[in-house]
């Protein structure tokens, strides 16, 4: 059944509108549509001279082995960071959720990270895992793991991820929670007095319950991997050792930034786009079927 | 969107503020900058002492973030129309600089169309050098400068049995020196910052063979990399061989490194000249500056090593009236008593052989042991084609390729012929295509 309001004046809607399509259109299309005209070009830094190239930029990405070696980087950082991201925020929810005394200390510690700026998330677990003064790098030397992100791929991977993770947890948690806190009781308790385990009434009631709200983390996280966590990289590993934590919204921000190759860097932030808006559509068409409202 | 009044009442008060400055008899100059903590009190300091010598131009220094920032920042203040007057732009940075023909006006022009006094034989040769056209015509202004030396922790060496007095002059003695060092228990004995400028940039330029094709870039945008010759795989692969081996250790790509040193865990590290004053801060141990080694069995090293540091960029002004300010301003910076005094207290080469002159009558260098090294090291011989210095497009991307394969080699992925092979060939992509954009 679907709920419609009906305004008598023709213009009302349009003007209450308005100012979020005002927003949208300076803030969003606007800035695309200069990506897109952007990635078309070859100039300098100060713009002094212009050549419209057509997909030059575009081929010569595609041209390059290491531009393509990064999408198999960004599918792997993508994915863990959500996976991880959104099981240990369950996780916590669940047990905030329980809690009776001091709950509001619980769960005001967990919101906590999040008034953290990215880079300064980064930074701290840099601190942490330095291979030369980390403090939790020295209990890992102290277990026989000789921890070097700098060298070795692989730890560099966890080092990001464990920040970016890190960074998203208390967003994710809020959202849990209050899904959690929105399940009626009564469902919960006819499970228990039917003989249902925790575990049971948590897969069989709560979970699919939950899914609107795990669906809607799914798709933020996701483009949160891809777009935000760009600080995270350049403020620890720099996408080294090699390029193992080359992610692609890394790529766009320092040639875009730093090295002020503008056009390369709008033509990848064009396929960075491509490929969140077909990942969203993804998720609509197929993910969204098993969600439960 | 909520607005706070207070914050709508501050910046209507700014406003008029501003206006009210505009509509004053002085000449507000700009001047754009990355330098922070002592370094930043310094700026601050040579602005008012300009600005107390006279009464026509104030020249306001902000800082703007780091280098690629306040680069980045004056690029897009031009795009858009209300460039800053000066700003200050790394070594890195100067070939974008000077193929934006329109948007920069060259110093030497500057101050002969203002008439002020200016002598380019006072600048040292590897400094001016690095920042002159082809025509040896001088387009930004030399401001900071240093180069690579080599730092060693005396108590380590002492600890080792060797003697401290003496750091390695040569890479085999060094590698030597390592191994005492390893053998006496020090977890890092070397290590160095800035890995692409210290062991290959200013290597190759120590051992007078070419980085890149056409003078290093200097002769025009045709230029490539050619950085993968024998001399420079030899190092590498040294290096290489010494990670391995535990006796060079490998800490970061830019300045991270020097925290190891400083921390007493490094032995030995080469890194810039202009870490002097950071170490004196922060070492709780006796130490000692060397100069960078060589390979005695490369003929003709040691040449002179490169300079790395920022210069002061002037870009184009609507208003003809602030390029009189700017001279004026360069003449009181470049003269001996503002640079020894600069010098003195960051660190920084002298970059006039005034200053160099003025430091040694006050007998700086007999207070301060080895902190001349740097300056002897610029002035070793006079610059050939392979050593006064760099000029490439896209240089912050090559920079980074080469990070990542040099930690290729560290890692034992690649051996050094293959990391330096795959960096020029990957560096050459990147300056194809700025040749591309800038023709």
């Amino acid at each position: 059944m679907e709920k419609r309001v009906v305004f008598r004046s023709s213009w009302l809607p349009y003007a209450l509108v308005a100012p979020q399509m005002a927003i949208t259109l300076v803030f969003f299309f606007w800035p695309a549509s200069q990506a897109l005209f952007q990635s078309l070009l070859l100039q300098d830094a100060f713009a002094a001279k212009t050549q419209f190239v057509w997909f030059d930029n575009f081929r010569d990405l595609f041209n390059d082995p290491r531009y393509l070696a990064s999408f198999r980087t960004t599918a792997v950082f993508s994915a863990l960071v959500t996976v991880l991201g959104l099981s240990i925020s369950l996780l916590l929810a669940v047990f905030a959720d329980r809690v009776v005394r001091g709950a509001r200390i619980y769960k005001t510690l967990l919101i906590w990270p999040y008034a953290v700026a990215t880079a300064v998330a980064a930074i701290l677990f840099v601190f942490l895992l330095n291979p030369t003064l980390g403090v939790v790098t020295h209990f890992l030397r102290a277990i026989g793991i000789d921890w070097n992100y700098l060298l070795n791929p692989t730890q560099a991977m966890i080092l990001v991820v464990v920040a970016a993770v890190w960074k998203q947890i208390s967003y994710n948690f809020l959202f849990f929670l209050a899904g959690l806190q929105a399940i009626p009781r009564s469902l919960v308790e006819a499970a228990a007095i039917d003989g249902a385990g925790p575990s049971r009434r948590f897969w069989t009631i709560v979970f699919p319950l939950l899914s609107p709200t795990t669906f809607f983390l799914m798709v933020v996280n996701v483009v949160y991997a891809f777009f935000d966590t760009f600080a995270i990289i350049d403020a620890s590993t720099g996408g080294g050792p090699v390029q193992a934590t080359t992610i692609l919204v890394f790529k766009v921000y320092q040639d875009g930034t730093q090295a002020l190759d503008l056009n390369s860097s709008a033509a990848q932030s064009v396929i960075l786009m491509a490929i969140v808006v077909a990942l969203s559509v993804i998720q609509f068409r197929y993910v969204e079927r098993k969600v439960q409202y | 969107m909520t607005f706070r009044p207070g914050v709508v009442r501050a910046a209507v008060f700014a406003a008029l503020f501003s206006v009210a400055g505009a509509a004053s008899a002085v000449t507000e100059i700009t001047w754009w900058h990355s330098m922070t903590g002592a370094l930043n009190n310094k700026v601050d300091q040579i602005a008012q002492k300009f600005n107390a010598s006279q009464s026509d131009f104030k020249v306001v220094p902000v800082y703007k973030g780091q280098y690629d920032e306040s680069m980045a920042a004056a690029i897009a203040a031009y795009r858009g129309g209300n460039p800053p007057q000066i700003v200050q732009v790394f070594e890195v940075g100067t070939a974008t600089m000077m193929a934006a023909k329109g948007a920069v006006k060259p110093v030497y022009q500057l101050m002969k169309e203002q008439n002020e006094p200016f002598n380019p034989k006072g600048f040292l040769g590897a400094v001016y050098g690095y920042y002159a056209d082809t025509h040896g015509n001088l387009i930004s202004m030399p401001f900071n400068s240093s180069t690579q030396v080599l730092y060693i922790n005396e108590d380590a060496f002492k600890k080792a049995g060797l003697d401290p007095t003496k750091p390695p002059t040569t890479w085999p003695d060094l590698e030597k020196d390592a191994e005492k060092l390893k053998a006496a228990g020090v977890s890092c004995p070397f290590t160095t910052g800035w890995q692409s400028w210290v062991q290959l940039e200013s290597f190759s330029a120590w051992h007078n063979v070419p980085f890149a094709t056409l003078e290093n870039g200097f002769g025009g945008l045709g230029t490539r990399l050619e950085f993968n010759g024998p001399v420079q795989v030899m190092h590498i692969g040294n290096l290489g061989k010494w990670a391995k081996e535990g006796l060079f250790v490998y800490k970061g790509r830019k300045d991270e490194p020097l925290a190891s040193f400083n921390s007493g865990e490094c032995a030995m590290i080469t890194t810039s000249s202009g870490s002097y004053a950071n170490i004196k801060a922060n070492a709780k141990f006796a130490w000692r500056v060397g100069t960078l080694p060589y390979y005695p069995s490369v003929k003709g090293a040691p040449q002179n090593t490169i300079i790395g540091g920022a210069t002061l960029w002037v870009l184009n002004q609507k208003d003809k009236n602030m390029y009189k300010g700017i001279a004026k301003f360069f003449t009181f910076l470049s003269s001996p008593e503002v640079q020894e005094d600069w010098h003195e207290s960051t660190g920084y080469v002298p970059i006039t052989l005034a200053a160099y002159d003025l430091a040694k009558t006050k007998g700086l260098y007999e207070q301060r042991p080895g902190f001349d090294i740097a300056i002897k090291e610029l002035t070793n011989k006079p610059p050939t084609a392979n050593s006064k210095g760099l000029r490439f497009g896209n240089f912050v991307q090559i920079r980074n390729i080469i990070d990542e394969e040099l930690e290729g080699v560290w890692s034992g992925q690649k051996t050094a012929k293959q990391a330096l092979d795959e960096a020029v060939k990957r560096g050459n992509e990147q300056l194809e295509r700025f040749q591309k954009a800038n023709q």
